[in-house]
């Protein structure tokens, strides 16, 4: 994986297993433009596709779920 | 490596500490793309494995394992090599070697991230029935305990006594906290911890403030708990939940400094020790931290995370750069989620929506007119646009309005 060179990279996808999420909220955090916890804590994600721009902060979020409950997946 | 600066080389990276932080200091120090030895040293036999669920979950039911990556994931595709049941024992910085119990490991670069061990307290040795609880032992050791254990008093109304207190009320009969101190959580949460303990009450859990204790009771195995105060609680199983103390020992006269309260490892806002080439991360590390201008120690899983991999990125960097974050941490209580961001060190404390006692509430933190902290209640809506608010040094008026505008939302959806 080629890491810096963000304009290469492939279009991404987040998916979000609701089974391991528990709304702890890390990812709404450091992407709050795709995650947000709803009242009941639940995660909606705003939304799916992951622009090159946008993948260092995703990448992150994913990264940094305590219940590993997200994955990028490419598209 | 080849380097035109004084900076010292990077192979190997050893990591002591093979918990939340190391474990991400060495996945970073892949993600990076450093190709040379990352070695990862822990004084426990297992595979690193992940801590929060070992006061809730996992003493419910048989939720058995928290392991992070197995076994392969960790040698093979990460490469690492894993030192485990290796407990640290000293560092000579002037060989540049980590001293063990089996053995001396040599370092390029060095990350501490030996975390912190459960106080005890007096009489707990070879007495049974009387744990802490901090290792995947030592909670496996209090589940089995719950078996069979129909009083339990847990001694501390922290957030880690709290914690065990409400699974432990899940499986036995009588559950009591005894809090030393007149306002449990007071130094976490201000005099909201007061109101937080009716939560125990609602879930049949008796909680004395103000009951320092004064012995335990009981020859071979407890039997009870004596207070200050003189009164005697039955127990089958006592819990000790009082708070941690770095593990730091082991560098004792190495050179690296420590704070003279805690001994704890001091930094500078990169996680740099005073030494050239040590690191420090997580539940161990005194840092400046830059988002509100004091120097910090924080016992969270999510700075531990990310203390873990910024210390090896800035390690393995020739510019090494500031951690900053505004602290985040949860605590489950039963069906209770707890949230706390920022800091709780402030002149105005004012409950912005919900009451305690309702089961939802959000408790703004400000200090001299900025939002410093925030506290919900079962309100996981509220909680990550206020660490932003915090983060970027917005107002509590200005956070008081984003509260308010919150349920509107919600209803116009």
């Amino acid at each position: 994986m080629s890491e810096g060179d963000t304009t290469s990279l492939p279009l991404a996808r987040v998916e979000l297993d609701m089974a391991k999420c528990t709304g702890l909220g890390i990812c709404e955090s450091l992407a709050p433009d795709f995650f947000e916890v709803e009242d009941d804590g639940t995660l909606t994600v705003l939304r799916g596709d992951v622009d090159p721009a946008d993948l260092p902060a995703v990448r992150d979020a994913v990264a940094s779920c305590p219940t590993e409950a997200l994955r990028l997946v490419a598209e | 490596v080849t380097s035109e600066t004084d900076a010292p080389p990077a192979d190997p990276l050893v990591i002591v500490g093979a918990s939340l932080a190391g474990l991400r200091a060495a996945e970073a120090a892949r993600s990076e793309g450093f190709g040379g030895r990352v070695v990862l040293i822990g004084d426990e036999p297992w595979l690193p494995y992940d801590r929060p669920p070992l006061s809730k979950a996992y003493l419910e039911s048989d939720v058995a394992d928290t392991t992070f990556r197995d076994r392969a994931t960790l040698t093979e595709e990460l490469g690492l090599e894993l030192k485990l049941g290796t407990r640290a024992t000293g560092l000579d910085t002037a060989g540049r070697r980590v001293l063990t119990d089996d053995g001396p490991v040599e370092y390029g670069q060095l990350i501490i991230a030996t975390g912190s061990g459960a106080k005890p307290i007096a009489g707990m040795d070879g007495r049974a029935g009387v744990f802490v609880l901090r290792t995947r032992s030592d909670a496996e050791r209090v589940r089995d305990a719950l078996d069979a254990a129909e009083r339990v008093v847990v001694i501390g109304g922290g957030f880690i006594g709290s914690e065990i207190a409400a699974a432990c009320s899940r499986r036995a009969a009588h559950v009591t906290i005894v809090e030393a101190a007149e306002v449990p959580l007071m130094r976490a949460v201000g005099p909201v911890g007061s109101a937080l303990m009716d939560l125990h009450r609602q879930n049949g859990v008796e909680v004395l403030t103000a009951s320092p204790v004064a012995e335990l009771v009981g020859a071979d195995r407890v039997t009870g708990v004596r207070l200050a105060d003189g009164a005697h609680l039955p127990a089958d199983l006592v819990v000790v939940g009082i708070g941690s103390a770095p593990s730091t020992a082991w560098l004792e006269g190495s050179g690296v400094a420590l704070d003279p309260r805690d001994r704890g490892v001091l930094c500078d806002q990169s996680l740099a020790t005073n030494v050239p080439g040590i690191w420090a991360a997580g539940d161990v590390a005194h840092w400046p931290n830059p988002a509100f201008d004091r120097v910090m120690r924080l016992e969270n899983w999510t700075s531990a995370a990310q203390q873990g991999a910024h210390a090896a990125r800035n390690a393995l960097a020739r510019e090494p750069k500031a951690y900053e974050t505004v602290p985040y941490y949860w605590s489950d209580w039963r069906a209770d989620r707890l949230q706390f961001v920022g800091i709780p060190d402030a002149d105005d404390i004012q409950v912005a929506a919900g009451a305690i006692d309702s089961g939802r509430a959000t408790v703004l933190y400000g200090a001299r007119g900025r939002l410093v902290g925030a506290l919900t209640l079962n309100q996981p809506r509220h909680i990550m646009k206020l660490r932003a608010l915090i983060a970027s040094r917005a107002t509590t008026e200005a956070a008081g309005e984003l509260v308010r505008s919150l349920p509107a939302k919600a209803a116009a959806r």
